[in-house]
């Protein structure tokens, strides 16, 4: 894009200074290139959804219902009843400013809304107005709402949230140095649940969730197509490798199930990670006879739902308990993802559980029984890989990664949503020698977001994303200068999209592998051929030499 | 933007003066010295108890701790158990460390842009915070707690320990305490943070300054009248015993001072429930430190979770049922 804002003009524009005046006065200015289209009619409909309409976000006029003051009223008092963290987090901010400078997009920007304290006044502010007894006392005097901090609900205030909601990638990152815990993602949850209740979602979370909810995965892929790719996958294997590794669906009566988020499928780099999948499901079939089974009904871990609402979160998710329960599998295993690890550590049991027509997880090669799963019956694949590798299972050559100087990045969701850091690292690091970490503000759970999580990852809004991604981007460069660090890893399917294109925009010779495309290179098969090339067609760093 | 800190201020200074005239000229003792008082802990006592029963009539659906550490999965990888609990007494061991330590402020850090060849980004340990923080909420509790010697009689030898701790630096007479002068710069500290810090500075609400102000004047009061006015604590003590016997008495010629530190002392208990100060009792309740991570190991009951639509496997084999047979999929039914 030739209008795409340039790295050095992004720069330019970081200022951390506030400037004067009251952020109450500072009006909304919904700018191209920081916020993402309105969503189609169509997909708001397959939901049924309030308000299906194509509207602009830039018109002055929302098309909203009459009565939206009152649903929003209507819609913030049924959830301060409904969630504990979101009645708390209202009342017991002291604005002590810790969070400041902790948002990566406060840090990418410089705008003070994106300061995670401010993004949640936005709403307190308007809370404050309507349900506080001490704001409706003091509005009765002249200065009064300046003094409590509140302001009543206006349509400027209702496009100021939309505007700074959807410049929230939920990451969770402001809640671990907040003194009370209060999490502005759960904040920014409930004012998209508010949005939706007014038809005002953005396009590239609605689609997603229209096409999980009908087709199954959120690239609306059919399932003869899915089955088309992974095909497709299994022809590359099988040219570098020789050995045939094509996959089951639908099983019935397999052990397991396995569930990734369609991303993996679709596109690169997530599509190498995906081929190590099919790798080291053949391996296990080899060797130990494990029988592992896809699904096309249920081939999307990813939940866009989690980004419109509870609701539809628990709608797309109760897919994976149903096609378990119908397959008749004994656990289900789970592929690398952000925020489907956080719906399905944090939600899916509450929500579509319980799980008890499957068995507590036990990796039958090694003995494992996966205490930490035995409820929800669903095992991260790092947590099985890392299994397999301390009990010896997995034969890896490391030389075939040797040309990889790794780094990882802690996605949002599994560190601060459930702390899977250590899994991972170990997996790396038996599959390629050279790994250097991030410095210790930016990783495990102070690790910094792409910028284009929780539903963001489009392309009208680059610049936020870009802005978004410095954090990252300068801690992963910092590591490429001083360890000549090529290669980005991650358990994310979002992050193998958004820090490809971070990768290109900020620091670009640096390339993007999820953990398993690692795997994929290093295992050994049952019967394979002296492979040449990597899962990307590159040869590998042994032939380079000979 | 003045009017931010300077209608608190302004507030306050005429607090402080409607006491101490009401009780000077119009000799309101009974009113600022009685009544006053026990409204104020009376509202304290029933708006904190309402608040913090609010908070609780509210579900918890889910079970979201921010995970601060590595989980609790495979035997031999070492959990964090405190900063990711996954037992109730990893939680509560997490959560006195927030209470007594405000580990989480612990972390802080500040984060500097230079915009040159580098173009860093670096983040500095920024311990400031935590220290005011700290040293102004322990100051506080000592003071409060050396306050209780004058609704006790005889004087519990623990309030003693704590006043002989409190004045260990031994200087002038009456001995200095500790814990007054910390409490007072600790909070001209919070304050000047908001005034200057530029950040902090616009994200501050006119409902920050005023509780800040609020104890300043408390302390400055108080400080006054041990140092350097020499209030009769005797006479005050058989009025505070009075107050917490049910049989007060105003004092004779303790002055205007001793009232206006009363009335904004009750003004402070007062404005609590219905002001931020209420982090006291919300950081008990706040669902991503009190809760462990083990959601997957054990079922968390959402006591509204209600039945939603799905998209059935029947419905999407009936849509997509030729293009599954033709792709060889297997199919339920075959038609």
């Amino acid at each position: 894009m030739s209008d795409e804002i340039k790295p050095d003009e992004l720069l330019d524009k970081i200022d951390y200074s506030t400037g004067g005046g009251s952020w109450m006065d500072t009006p909304v200015q919904i700018r191209p290139g920081m916020y993402c289209y309105a969503s189609n009619p169509k997909s708001v409909e397959t939901l049924g959804l309030p308000n299906a309409r194509a509207w602009n976000p830039l018109d002055d006029d929302w098309q909203l219902p009459d009565n939206w003051q009152e649903i929003i009223h209507q819609g913030l008092k049924e959830r301060l009843d409904r969630f504990r963290t979101f009645k708390v987090f209202m009342d017991i901010c002291v604005r002590c400013g810790a969070c400041a400078d902790k948002c990566h997009f406060f840090l990418g920007t410089g705008d003070p809304k994106n300061m995670p304290v401010l993004r949640a006044e936005l709403l307190r502010s308007v809370y404050r107005n309507d349900f506080t007894t001490a704001a409706k006392i003091l509005s009765k005097i002249p200065g009064g709402k300046k003094l409590s901090g509140s302001r009543p609900m206006t349509l400027e205030v209702l496009k100021e949230w939309w505007y700074y909601f959807f410049q929230c990638t939920e990451c969770r990152r402001c809640s671990v140095f907040c003194p009370y815990g209060i999490d502005t993602a759960e904040i920014t949850i409930m004012a998209r649940e508010i949005f939706n209740l007014l038809g005002l979602n953005i396009d590239w979370i609605a689609t997603p969730v229209s096409n999980c909810y009908q087709t199954g995965n959120h690239l609306g892929i059919q399932p003869h197509a899915f089955k088309d790719m992974l095909d497709f996958f299994v022809e590359d294997i099988e040219e570098i490798t020789g050995v045939n590794c094509a996959p089951q669906y639908q099983k019935k009566g397999a052990d397991i199930l396995f569930i990734t988020p369609s991303g993996d499928v679709f596109a690169d780099p997530g599509t190498y990670t995906c081929q190590g999948y099919l790798i080291l499901f053949k391996y296990l079939k080899e060797k130990y006879g494990l029988d592992v089974t896809w699904s096309t009904y249920a081939s999307e871990g990813g939940n866009f739902g989690f980004f419109t609402s509870h609701e539809t979160m628990k709608r797309l998710n109760a897919k994976m308990y149903a096609e378990a329960k119908r397959l008749g599998v004994k656990w289900i295993l789970g592929g690398e993802c952000g925020h489907m690890w956080r719906v399905i550590h944090q939600y899916m049991d509450t929500m579509n559980g319980p799980a008890d027509f499957l068995e507590v997880p036990k990796n039958p090669i090694t003995g494992t029984v996966f205490e930490n799963a035995k409820s929800t019956k669903m095992v991260h694949i790092t947590e099985f890989t890392a299994d397999l590798i301390k009990h010896g299972k997995l034969e890896l050559d490391k030389s075939r990664n040797a040309n990889r100087v790794m780094t990882f990045h802690d996605s949002c969701n599994p560190s601060r949503g459930m702390g899977l850091l250590d899994e991972p690292r170990y997996v790396i690091q038996n599959c390629c020698d050279n790994f250097f970490d991030m410095p210790e503000n930016t990783i495990r759970e102070q690790t910094f977001c792409c910028g284009s999580g929780a539903g963001l990852n489009a392309g009208e809004n680059i610049e936020l994303r870009m802005a978004g991604a410095l954090p990252r981007a300068t801690a992963l460069k910092y590591v490429h200068e001083k360890f000549g660090v090529n290669t980005l890893g991650t358990i994310c399917a979002i992050d193998r999209a958004a820090l490809t294109t971070l990768c290109e925009y900020w620091v670009p010779d640096v390339e993007v592998a999820g953990v398993h495309e690692l795997v994929g290179n290093a295992l050994i098969l049952p019967g394979e051929k002296e492979r040449e090339e990597d899962l990307r067609f590159e040869p590998l760093p042994d032939s380079e030499e000979e | 933007m003045n009017q931010k800190y300077l209608i608190p201020l302004i507030t306050v200074f005429v607090l402080f003066l409607a006491a101490y005239v009401g009780v000077e000229g119009a000799k309101l003792e009974w009113f600022f010295g009685i009544v006053v008082p026990y409204v104020s802990l009376i509202a304290f006592l029933v708006f904190f108890v309402l608040k913090v029963l609010g908070w609780a009539k509210s579900a918890v659906p889910f079970k979201i701790p921010t995970t601060c550490g590595q989980q609790k999965s495979l035997p031999w990888i070492k959990q964090n158990k405190i900063d990711n609990p996954d037992t109730t007494g990893g939680v509560v061991i997490r959560m006195l460390l927030e209470i007594f330590l405000f580990r989480s402020l612990f972390r802080n850090t500040k984060a500097a842009f230079a915009r040159n060849d580098k173009n860093r980004l670096s983040y500095s340990w920024e311990i400031f915070l935590w220290v005011g923080a700290l040293a102004f909420h322990y100051a506080f509790l000592t003071v409060l707690l050396r306050h209780m010697r004058f609704f006790m009689t005889p004087v519990p030898s623990c309030i003693k320990w704590l006043e002989w701790a409190d004045g260990i630096v031994q200087l002038g007479l009456p001995g200095l305490f500790l814990s007054g002068v910390v409490l007072l710069a600790a909070a001209l500290f919070l304050l000047a943070r908001r005034l200057f810090d530029q950040k902090v500075n616009y994200i501050s609400l006119a409902s920050d300054y005023f509780p800040l102000f609020l104890i300043i004047a408390i302390a400055g009061t108080g400080i006054a009248m041990r140092y350097f006015t020499k209030v009769d604590i005797v006479g005050i003590k058989s009025f505070t015993m009075g107050l917490i016997t049910l049989h007060p008495v105003p004092p004779e010629g303790v002055g205007g001072l001793f009232y206006a530190h009363v009335f904004l002392v009750s003004v402070l208990f007062a404005y609590f429930p219905a002001s931020k100060l209420m982090h006291m009792g919300g950081i008990f309740l706040s669902p991503t430190r009190n809760m462990a991570n083990d959601t997957r190991a054990q079922r968390h009951i959402n006591p509204w979770n209600y039945d939603v639509d799905t998209h059935t496997y029947e419905h999407y084999e009936d849509h997509f049922r030729d293009k599954m047979i033709e792709a060889g999929l297997p199919v339920d039914k075959k038609e």
